[in-house]
């Protein structure tokens, strides 16, 4: 054994840190290794569809296995769709979750609430897809799709989104399923990072005679909107690559249709329904590229979420 | 203190390799067949596997990846042995140099969701359930509908055409039945593991589509025989080529079967829809084995023969438990011809004796 601050000792350390910053940098760097590898392979396995369809598939509503005619359009409308349903739904109702738990809730129901909120988020995919199958699902088309098609069928605009049979399973169903999977994740982010707020903040515009409203309007949003877009994109994140849950509940037609309670199918569910038995190179070439095309919206929406918060920065500076 | 964690990482890493590298060596050895594909056979495989292992000490490791992954995996010969649902074409066996033959039976029944109405109790014609599967049929009174069923109250209901949403057997043995009665599906749709619906919702797998049937009020579906009795749903009847309403059950899936003929099928390519015969039901199909027509491990190869000669000959009441139809004797006589002729070694000496 050395003695401590020998340069035997010393020397010995010095390596070890070296050993240690290396090992450290070799794994941050394997995050761009994997996602090379994963794009590359992505592209060389979908190269014989993109050889064969070009850019005619992303437009390209067919989906024909028989004579191998294959467009994307019908999963990237559905992967769109339902995931700005879930948006749509999930992002005004975390918000209420997480105003009320921070600025309205009395002390003792916040620790069970947030717990509750966080136990949402840990529920696997697939219970969400049986319970929204089997009792969301008939429930739905009983009692609340007539109800749709009767009030909003016939209106101008948005009167065909709620045409068709009540089936209970389709785009509607997925997004809902979808926006009930997204609220844990937005809304305990928001949770959090509204409590960061400094209460010398709040409580001096309280002190100005601000109502709850204009405190959390003014003072609690603009302090942590960069967190709460953060919050709004990890659902984001989630509903576009949400497999299991909305193959359950989407109907899985590859048809194009105008009304959100008709079945539609997702990239995600597309991928998992049809990669086991897909015959032939070109059948599973388009399946790869499918995967491709996910692959880019995910990566489409997270960048323009990161420019969005460079941009909100940028104002953040000038103002102060 | 550092070292010696090293020599141990070392001495662990050893210790993997030789593992590894005599879990290799067991392999050449055969006390264990592989298999992969089809999913619908899987558990009489898996039963037939167990019991077979109880008896001989052969073990066989069935993966059921798809069809589609099967033929994958038999060509890469990666496995003893593939599984498919669809039979390959002829020319398509010679490409690849595989045989193939039938392992076991079992049929599709139309399924539907209609109050106060039974099984077996509505009639379908194969031109009816074209129509319903092309979005032309749309509703339960529809005239084409009420003309196969006098005296039974049909209602004025939307029907909602369920189909699979994967690839499967069971839907090509469903759509190969469609196009062989109606030349309009032939056209359009045409046949395959899965095939561009013109209507419906897709449900994933047979539970699937059983799941949606059972839960979409009207609604019409197609699941293997074994999943409508399972799930207790009301399954109807259809006329067979010889103009019979037949009900499906394991006596007119054997017809079928029987009245195949599988002799001058070549590479045992006989899909059993729309067979004659007055007891034949009419959406039968047989799930199949792929192998290599020249095999560099032969004695791997003799085991798998041996392994379903076994189940042929002793399987049956498994398969049956299962709601599976075992093949007819004269099928399995003519199999066991095949291989005999069929399946040689590299050095040209046959495999099966």
């Amino acid at each position: 054994m050395t003695r401590p601050f020998s340069p035997a000792h010393l020397k010995r350390q010095h390596l070890l840190d070296l050993a240690f910053r290396n090992t450290t940098r070799l794994f941050a760097f394997l995050v761009f290794a994997i996602l090379a590898g994963t794009l590359v392979s992505l592209l060389i396995g979908s190269l014989p569809a993109i050889r064969t369809f070009g850019f005619g598939f992303l437009f390209s509503s067919e989906w024909n296995p028989v004579t191998e005619k294959f467009g994307a359009l019908v999963p990237i409308i559905g992967t769109l769709a339902t995931s700005a349903i879930a948006l749509l739904i999930g992002i005004p109702v975390s918000f209420g979750i997480a105003l009320f738990l921070t600025e309205l809730s009395p002390r003792w129901l916040k620790r069970p609430l947030g717990i509750a909120v966080e136990l949402l988020a840990g529920i696997p995919s697939i219970i969400y897809g049986m319970w929204g199958l089997f009792v969301f699902a008939p429930a739905f088309a009983d009692h609340v799709e007539p109800w749709l098609t009767e009030h909003l069928g016939n209106a101008a605009l948005i009167g065909p989104l709620f045409q068709g049979p009540p089936m209970g399973i389709g785009m509607l169903t997925a997004g809902l399923i979808l926006a009930i999977m997204v609220i844990p994740f937005i809304a305990s982010v928001m949770r959090d990072v509204f409590e960061i707020v400094p209460p010398m903040f709040k409580e001096s515009a309280y002190g100005l005679g601000a109502t709850t409203w204009e405190v959390v309007w003014h003072i609690v949003l603009p302090y942590t909107k960069i967190g709460v877009v953060g919050g709004i994109m990890l659902g984001l994140g989630r509903a576009l690559g949400e497999t299991m849950a909305v193959t359950f509940v989407i109907g899985n037609a590859h048809e194009l249709s105008a009304s959100l309670l008709m079945p539609g199918n997702s990239i995600s569910s597309a991928l998992a329904n049809e990669f086991t038995e897909a015959v032939g190179k070109l059948y599973t070439s388009a399946l790869i590229e499918l995967g491709l095309i996910l692959f880019f919206i995910t990566f489409l929406v997270l960048s323009l979420a990161k420019l969005l918060l460079i941009q909100l920065a940028k104002r953040e500076g000038k103002q102060s | 203190m550092n070292a010696k964690f090293g020599r141990g990482l070392i001495a662990s890493l050893t210790l993997v390799t030789g593992l590894s590298a005599a879990a290799t060596t067991a392999a050449a050895d055969v006390t264990a067949i592989t298999g992969a594909g089809a999913t619908f056979p899987y558990p009489i495989y898996a039963k037939w596997a167990e019991a077979y292992k109880a008896k001989t000490g052969v073990s066989m490791n069935y993966q059921s990846i798809g069809s589609g992954g099967g033929i994958k995996q038999i060509t890469a010969k990666t496995v003893d042995f593939g599984a498919s649902d669809m039979p390959l074409k002829p020319e398509d066996l010679d490409k690849e140099g595989l045989m193939q033959f039938p392992a076991v039976m079992g049929g599709n029944v139309p399924v539907y969701n209609l109050q106060g109405i039974n099984a077996g109790e509505i009639k379908f014609s194969g031109e009816v359930l074209a129509d319903i599967y092309l979005g032309k049929i749309k509703k339960w009174n529809d005239p084409a509908v009420a003309a196969l069923n006098k005296g039974i109250n049909l209602p004025d209901e939307n029907i909602t055409v369920v189909h699979r949403s994967d690839g499967s057997g069971t839907t090509f043995i469903w759509v190969n039945y469609l196009s062989k009665v109606s030349p309009e599906w032939k056209t359009k749709v045409g046949e395959g593991t899965s095939v561009s619906w013109p209507a419906g919702v897709g449900g994933k797998g047979n539970e699937g589509v059983a799941s949606y049937v059972q839960r979409i009020k009207g609604s019409i579906g197609y699941v293997e025989y074994a999943y409508a009795l399972q799930n207790k749903m009301a399954y109807g009847q259809v006329k067979n080529k010889d103009g019979q309403f037949i009900k499906p059950d394991d006596t007119t899936f054997k017809a079928a079967a029987a009245h195949a003929n599988w002799e001058k099928a070549p590479g045992f390519y006989e899909i059993l829809t729309d067979e004659p015969g007055k007891d034949s039901w009419p959406i039968t199909g047989a799930t199949f084995i792929l192998m290599h027509k020249v095999q560099n491990k032969p004695d791997n190869a003799q085991e798998v023969l041996k392994f379903f000669d076994w189940a042929y000959t002793n399987g049956g009441k498994m398969a049956a438990d299962l709601d599976y139809v075992p093949m007819p004797d004269g099928v399995t006589k003519l199999v066991r011809n095949a291989w005999k002729t069929q399946m040689k070694d590299a050095s040209g000496k046959a495999v099966w004796h």
